[in-house]
């Protein structure tokens, strides 16, 4: 190893660091704020406090924001594993023309702005008259989510083999008993991490939510914007403490059992 | 297993297909054809016309379009060496780089974006550490300035580029750049004649990932730099939710869908010729 490739290897560990401390900054900065007495966001705080914490209780419509954004995302990440797992099966196993052009055509909601996705949808659910937030709302949800859903599925599946289905349809297993009972405990790993990345999209959706809801059905990020605007106190803070906290439980399990590895690759 | 066999079990993509195509691409469709009609039904593409020759309008998509660029060239710029080092990382470091791309990326956008607008405040926690480390004497206005948007927004979308160029790195046989040294190629040589050609279908698929998504965010600059300079997305949503102007709204959206499509659609065709002239 010559001198100048040390110095390029120090200089990127120096650059790497840099970017972990980066990413983690934003989130290290909430939790701080959280516990701070203060109003006005100094750091380090001037003391510890609870304070925050205490406040959210009397923020309206939190607890209504925090359920409908729950529930949004169990139903539309279950309804996309069910859909997803039909779609998959039938990409890997089927023998039709266009199969790849399907797969990028499932995944696609990925790359498309979620603003114009919100827009579109907004004017087409008027259009066959569907006035129902919460529907309009789970309907748009199973869009978001079953993009995660089938990209870990369909890599899962395109290594699997499936002669071990077909030994247990041989075994007098019907065929959704065979992929209940054979498929999906193999692929077990792929349903956790697609469902997980699925579950956490529907939550924190705000730019197609924002078109679908009303003064009744206000998902969590939509409420959070809205304190934003109204009254930006650390209770935000606060709020977003309770989602790191979260995400951190959700990748801990995952890690342990995946492995953060495996997160990466859904 | 029987063709038919194999035939039936293709329609099993049914469901899912028949959803996605009702409540996604018809309404895409539909909002496709909207723009380009008026107010009469006609097909025109007078709003289009019109869009573009507004100064203020073709000022609001340079802007959009250059704070993706900006954002997608930092995230690239420091997503390279945190790629390089990860490959070589291994253990407890190796976890430290993906709890820290993964743990962000399951967040929340308006969790991250509020923290960035804490930190860029004037008496905020990035303007006190320039002044102890006496950089400046007074504090300088970071918020509702563009370099606050495009340092915030390539914080939220780096883990978007990091990972797909490691994920090309790892497949890299190791010893590639050692062979080519042991062949006489000096470290400038080895980084642009072997590292950089097989990195680039990473490369190019995390710059239009990230582009594609910073072209079209909403949250992060509605909180970073505020309602007096606009973007393309943020004039959507104000047209539609306060303007009432759905035409002018609808032909946004077409442009900004245009642009997203012809991102993905120009980064899988680079990716393509890349993959075949390896």
């Amino acid at each position: 190893m010559t001198g100048t490739d040390r110095f390029f290897r120090a200089l990127c560990w120096v650059m790497a660091l840099g970017v972990v401390v980066f990413l983690l900054l934003p989130l290290v900065i909430t939790v701080l704020v959280s516990f701070s007495s203060s109003q006005v966001y100094t750091l380090p705080p001037p003391e510890w406090s609870f304070r925050w914490y205490e406040a959210l209780t009397r923020r309206a419509g939190l607890m209504d924001a925090l359920m409908l954004s729950l529930n949004l995302a169990l139903l539309s990440t279950a309804a996309s594993l069910i859909l997803g797992t039909a779609a998959a099966i039938g990409v890997a196993r089927g023998q039709f023309r266009g199969r790849a052009a399907l797969a990028t055509f499932a995944v696609s909601p990925l790359m498309m702005p979620g603003l114009v996705l919100g827009v579109a949808m907004l004017q087409f659910f008027r259009e066959i008259g569907l006035r129902d937030a919460y529907w309009s709302l789970l309907l748009a949800h199973v869009v978001i989510t079953l993009p995660f859903v089938m990209r870990t599925l369909l890599a899962a599946m395109g290594s699997f083999d499936f002669a071990l289905v077909d030994a247990a349809r041989t075994l007098g297993m019907s065929y959704p008993r065979a992929v209940l009972r054979v498929l999906i405990p193999n692929l077990a790993p792929a349903y956790l991490t697609g469902g997980l990345f699925a579950f956490l999209a529907s939550m924190d959706n705000y730019p197609i939510s924002i078109f679908l809801t009303d003064a009744f059905n206000r998902t969590l990020p939509i409420r959070m914007l809205q304190y934003m605007e109204e009254s930006p106190d650390p209770s935000i803070a606060a709020i977003s403490t309770g989602l790191i906290l979260l995400a951190t439980v959700a990748l801990a399990v995952a890690a342990r059992t995946v492995g953060l590895n495996r997160l990466i690759q859904g | 297993m029987s063709t038919a066999r194999a035939d039936r079990i293709g329609l099993l993509v049914l469901p899912g297909l028949a959803y996605l195509g009702l409540i996604y691409a018809l309404p895409l469709f539909l909002l496709l054809l909207k723009s380009f009609r008026d107010a009469t039904g006609a097909l025109s593409v007078a709003e289009f016309v019109q869009i573009f020759g507004d100064p203020l309008q073709r000022s609001i998509i340079a802007r959009t379009l250059r704070v993706a660029f900006l954002v997608t060239l930092l995230a690239l710029v420091i997503a390279w060496p945190t790629a390089i080092v990860m490959r070589s990382a291994r253990g407890g470091w190796l976890s430290l780089f993906l709890v820290a791309i993964i743990l962000p990326m399951s967040l929340g956008v308006v969790v991250k974006a509020f923290a960035w607008s804490i930190l860029f405040r004037s008496n905020g926690f990035i303007n006190q550490s320039l002044m102890t480390m006496n950089l400046i004497d007074a504090p300088i206005r970071l918020l509702f300035t563009e370099t606050a948007l495009v340092i915030g927004a390539a914080n939220v979308f780096l883990p978007f580029m990091v990972l797909p160029i490691y994920a090309v790195l790892q497949q890299q046989d190791p010893n590639l750049p050692d062979a080519a040294a042991t062949l006489g190629a000096g470290p400038y040589r080895r980084f642009f004649k072997v590292i950089v050609p097989l990195a680039m279908p990473g490369v190019v698929a995390g710059c239009a990932f990230v582009f594609s998504m910073a072209v079209s965010m909403y949250v992060i600059p509605s909180l970073i730099i505020g309602e007096r300079q606009q973007t393309v997305a943020m004039q959507i949503a104000r047209s539609f939710l306060f303007l009432r102007n759905e035409q002018l709204g609808s032909s946004l959206s077409t442009i900004l869908l245009l642009i997203a499509v012809s991102v993905v659609l120009g980064s899988s065709w680079l990716a393509a010729r890349l993959g075949a002239r390896q």
